[in-house]
């Protein structure tokens, strides 16, 4: 499965606007909640879900799970060549976080000044729009992250 | 116990733009309104993200289960879409379950307040659990208009419950004051609200008064009885006013007047202003609080604070939130609220 950015972004390529909001719908809980999985058997959380323990194999057994809202950046960068549909964004932060429960997420990183975007950074998630694919179609809303510390 | 507040959250952007930078790009004065500067939302973030956050605060501030909630009412006029309900994307957003009523509501300024009333309904009729009533705008104002220099974004979440050990501030008692006084409106598909300039206060103050005297009659208090008032506040000076004319102290009104330091939030003017109270408050105070929409119509509503605000408090008070900020020039401004019509 890819990263969850990567999936906003293959949303907004899609032909017919009408046919994404379905398919932006079903992964609504991992974005508006951060919703992935954990596996009852070696203890280690997934985002986003996985289909299957990577680590188990058949043995697993995963959970739906909430990840923690808040972690701490591992790898960050500058996006000054944005994809499409993030033109009027940029530049902006791109981050690697690794949550409490040390599930990782690919997230954008939005009001935060440039000095504390640094690695081991506390961040929060917040609430935002991702992007709209023109003024017809449906909004895409999603997490992003916030330094806090 | 009678149903009241068991929680409340705000939510401000942290974009700021001052008066002074649109009064230097436009070469005219904003003739002393009573504002500094106003909150501007990211171009990432609208009424809906606001209300979000601005609930997510409450959630996690006054440990409330987002699974009790019933009833999500999301005041604003600048939903972001015409049709597909804001209130359903709040709802997902903080993981309530299916079973909660919803709607959209839309009366200019007062439709946060008017969702607060429609809670306290439901609550009475123990049709609810929690009800959360959001005012949340970010408002829209047509570049070099007079309303440019106080439209602002910010969002009010307050949660209407009635158990004893949760209820932070009772409501007593709440009426409305409603006329059809066009003072202010947008047409369908037009972009920026349209007003009638000096004809707005003439509103204002017919609904504000008049609803705070209906519920002075109707439950025989006296202005003078009350600890703190918060009135809708498009400006700085109208609330100051407002309270002259009713016989309260400047000084009551104070703690919430918060226009002058982030701008007219519009559906959340009121319900920040009433936070920025409930911040402070002590137990067993009463507070009047009167929000206005154009239109036109205000919601007048008696608090009183209960013993349990000693303990139930938001963990960042708005005064202290507030002052998280990062100023923009005009340019920026025009770019985040998506004013730059070439792109």
């Amino acid at each position: 499965m890819q990263q969850p950015l990567l999936l906003f972004i293959g949303d907004l390529r899609g032909d017919s606007m009408h046919n994404i909001a379905p398919l932006n719908w079903r992964k609504f809980p991992e974005r508006y909640l951060l919703k992935g999985n954990y596996c009852e058997v070696c203890k280690q959380a997934f985002f986003p879900p996985r289909p299957i323990c990577p680590n188990c194999r058949r043995k697993g057994k995963l959970i739906q799970m909430e990840m923690p809202r808040q972690g701490k950046i591992l790898s960050y960068t500058k996006v000054h060549v944005p994809p499409e549909g993030f033109k009027n964004e940029a530049p902006y932060y791109l981050a690697v976080i690794e949550l409490e429960n040390k599930a990782k997420v690919l997230s954008q990183i939005v009001d935060s000044e440039q000095e504390k975007i640094k690695i081991g950074a506390k961040v929060k998630k917040v609430f935002r729009q991702i992007g709209e694919p023109d003024k017809y179609g449906t909004i895409t809303y999603g997490y992003k992250f916030k330094v806090i510390q | 116990m009678t149903a009241g507040i068991v929680g409340y959250g705000i939510y401000v952007p942290k974009l700021r733009i001052k008066v002074s930078e649109i009064e230097r790009v436009w070469q005219k004065s904003s003739g002393g309104i009573g504002v500094n500067e106003k909150a501007v939302a990211s171009i990432d973030e609208d009424a809906c993200t606001l209300a979000v956050e601005a609930a997510r605060r409450g959630i996690e501030d006054f440990s409330i289960d987002p699974k009790r909630i019933n009833a999500i009412y999301v005041g604003s006029e600048s939903h972001p879409y015409a049709v597909n309900p804001t209130s359903s994307i709040v709802g997902d957003a903080l993981g309530t379950t299916n079973k909660y009523y919803a709607v959209d509501m839309e009366f200019a300024c007062k439709a946060g307040t008017a969702g607060m009333q429609v809670c306290y309904a439901l609550k009475k009729a123990r049709m609810i659990d929690i009800g959360l009533a959001i005012g949340s705008d970010t408002a829209q104002s047509k570049p070099n208009d007079a309303l440019e220099f106080t439209a602002a974004s910010g969002a009010a979440a307050f949660f209407i419950g009635d158990k004893k050990d949760e209820v932070i501030a009772e409501i007593e008692s709440t009426c409305s004051y409603t006329s059809d006084m066009p003072d202010f409106w947008r047409r369908p598909k037009a972009e920026f609200p349209e007003h009638t300039g000096r004809f707005t206060a003439e509103a204002y103050f017919k609904h504000v008064i008049g609803a705070a005297k209906m519920i002075l009659e109707e439950t025989g208090y006296r202005a003078d009885e009350f600890d703190y008032a918060v009135f809708h506040q498009p400006n700085g000076k109208f609330p100051l006013k407002a309270a002259s004319i009713l016989g309260i102290e400047t000084k009551k009104v104070e703690q919430g007047l918060i226009t002058p330091l982030i701008g007219n939030t519009y559906s959340g003017s009121t319900m920040i202003g009433l936070a920025s109270i409930l911040d402070i408050a002590k137990p067993k105070q009463k507070i009047l609080a009167v929000s206005y929409g154009s239109g036109a119509g205000s919601d007048a509503f008696i608090i009183n604070t209960t013993d349990n605000i000693s303990d139930r408090r938001a963990k960042v008070p708005v005064l202290e939130m507030i002052k998280e900020k990062e100023y923009i020039d005009y340019a920026l401004y025009l770019r985040h609220r998506r004013k730059i019509k070439s792109l």
